[in-house]
């Protein structure tokens, strides 16, 4: 009988029917899209996007060739090589990160003792060539450049937590 | 003027744009149910879906033709080839021409035949030959397997479909689509058939290798059954025949149980509007419940999948006839009797 039952009220359909229910509710609600490339979610100050290698504001390179960064790398995508520059201070003569190898882990920032190499907040830099993705020192630089303002604001806002 | 439509090659003539007149729209309306479909889904699963192409994204199936268009038609190796690119010219050639039919008014229809639904029904049935074909001259296993499973499914379904059908012409005394709608007048078949109608409108799904029921697609078993191995301009035509075929599901279940173009309300501001708009908001209700169930419900087990259609939807549909036979025959409401 309770067998029966079931069976009789299987051909209700009203697990299907209160299903319906639900997905016309959801029809009807707001939808939940961005529209991207109009519309775009705000990044956080951690938020790990395209590198960059900053200056300080007289334009002297902040990067000191320590090469912890290389040395932290865990997708050894950064390649430094360094000599003394003419006035004797120690420099990168090479900065390379290979963009295709990053993966995005924010380790050489977090080792950086001068906060030269940062991940900035970019994240649309799709190529057409994966050359254009081998990144070298002046490329990063320019993105230093580009992205310096908002790189300052974002190591102000996290500097209370590191 | 009449008179030249009396002679052969002007009702040759007068064939030609009736059926332009008939396909066009069709096939616009295949465009935008892909569209439909995909605003329906996306709105569902609380998206916007395509929105960018023109304005509201009205332009996004052109894209898409466009798109198809363009792209390289892969005819496999170990394919038959002949077997090969005729399999999906059969299948969105009969999805077209069961269309013939159709009345979308009082006899509206370009072909208003006695025997309409059997014409309907064979030619539905044909369907099948398109995939089956198309699994063997791929010569793929996912899309044999597509095949076989899509065949047997078509067929286990159109056997309870063609009880429900049998039952609507026991209420109407005719083949005739035309006279099955007029029938329809004092009362829709889906008030006092209304298990069939659900039955009717279930089976439309399986036929159509519409979700829940999309064994024979099965994206994530089977790849895309028997249709893997196809490309551009013949895979749209496959995609075009399936949404044209969920056209004529529902354009079948309109005229066989919501009163084709029969005003709802039968009196004056209602039965003022032409019979084709009612039809096609019939048409287009019924096109959204395909959607939304699609958007709702899980992929059903193949064994399910046959137990539903032999176990549950054949024998209700047996007893429904005999009982509404018996009740007819009792109350002698039995046309022609």
């Amino acid at each position: 009988m309770n067998r029966l039952g079931r069976m009789a009220w299987g051909l209700v359909l009203w697990e299907i029917l209160s299903g319906l229910a639900l997905t016309l509710r959801y029809f009807f609600s707001p939808k939940a899209t961005i529209n991207y490339p109009y519309e775009k979610n705000p990044t956080r100050a951690r938020f790990k996007g395209e590198h960059a290698l900053r200056r300080y504001p007289n334009g002297e390179e902040r990067c000191i060739a320590c090469k912890l960064c290389e040395a932290v790398c865990p997708a050894q995508a950064i390649t430094i090589e360094a000599e003394p520059r003419e006035d004797g201070s120690r420099r990168t003569t090479r900065y390379d990160i290979d963009m295709t190898k990053c993966i995005y882990c924010g380790l050489c920032e977090e080792a950086c003792p001068v906060d030269a190499i940062v991940e900035g907040p970019n994240f649309e830099f799709a190529t057409e060539t994966r050359e254009e993705l081998l990144y070298d020192k002046a490329k990063l630089l320019a993105n230093g450049d580009r992205w310096e303002p908002e790189l300052v604001k974002r190591l102000e806002l996290d500097a209370p937590y590191r | 003027m009449n008179a030249f439509f009396e002679t052969n090659i002007g009702i040759l003539i007068l064939t030609v744009l009736e059926s332009l007149a008939l396909i066009v729209p069709l096939l616009i309306g295949v465009a935008y149910l892909t569209y439909a479909e995909r605003r329906v889904m996306g709105a569902i699963q609380l998206r916007k879906g395509p929105n960018m192409v023109g304005p509201f994204g009205l332009m996004q199936p052109f894209a898409d033709a466009l798109k198809m268009l363009m792209k390289e038609t892969i005819i496999p190796t170990g394919a038959d080839r002949i077997l090969f690119v005729l399999a999906p010219m059969i299948t969105f050639g009969l999805a077209v021409v069961a269309w013939a039919v159709i009345p979308v008014n009082n006899h509206w229809a370009i072909a208003n035949i006695n025997v309409g639904i059997l014409y309907l029904f064979a030619v539905s049935s044909l369907g099948v030959y398109g995939i089956i074909i198309a699994g063997w001259a791929s010569n793929s296993k996912y899309a044999f397997f597509g095949a076989l499973r899509s065949a047997a499914q078509m067929v286990s379904y159109e056997v309870s479909m063609g009880f429900v059908i049998v039952t609507v012409l026991l209420c109407v005394g005719s083949l005739n689509l035309n006279d099955i709608v007029l029938a329809q007048r004092h009362i829709w078949f889906a008030i006092p058939l209304f298990p069939l109608f659900i039955i009717f409108f279930i089976s439309g799904l399986a036929e159509t290798n519409r979700a829940p029921f999309d064994l024979a697609e099965g994206e994530s078993e089977i790849v895309a059954g028997f249709f893997v191995e196809y490309s551009a301009m013949s895979f749209a035509l496959f995609f075009l025949g399936e949404y044209a075929n969920m056209i004529l599901i529902s354009a079948m279940t309109t005229t066989l149980f919501l009163g084709g173009w029969l005003s709802p309300i039968p009196f004056a501001p209602f039965t003022m509007v032409p019979g084709v708009l009612w039809f096609l908001l019939k048409v287009m209700i019924c096109l959204f419940v395909f959607i939304w169930v699609r958007a709702t419900l899980p992929r059903l087990r193949y064994d399910q999948l046959m137990a539903l259609g032999w176990k549950v939807f054949l024998p209700i549909t047996l007893v429904y006839l005999v009982l509404v036979a018996g009740v007819m025959e009792y109350c002698g409401w039995l046309p022609h009797a």
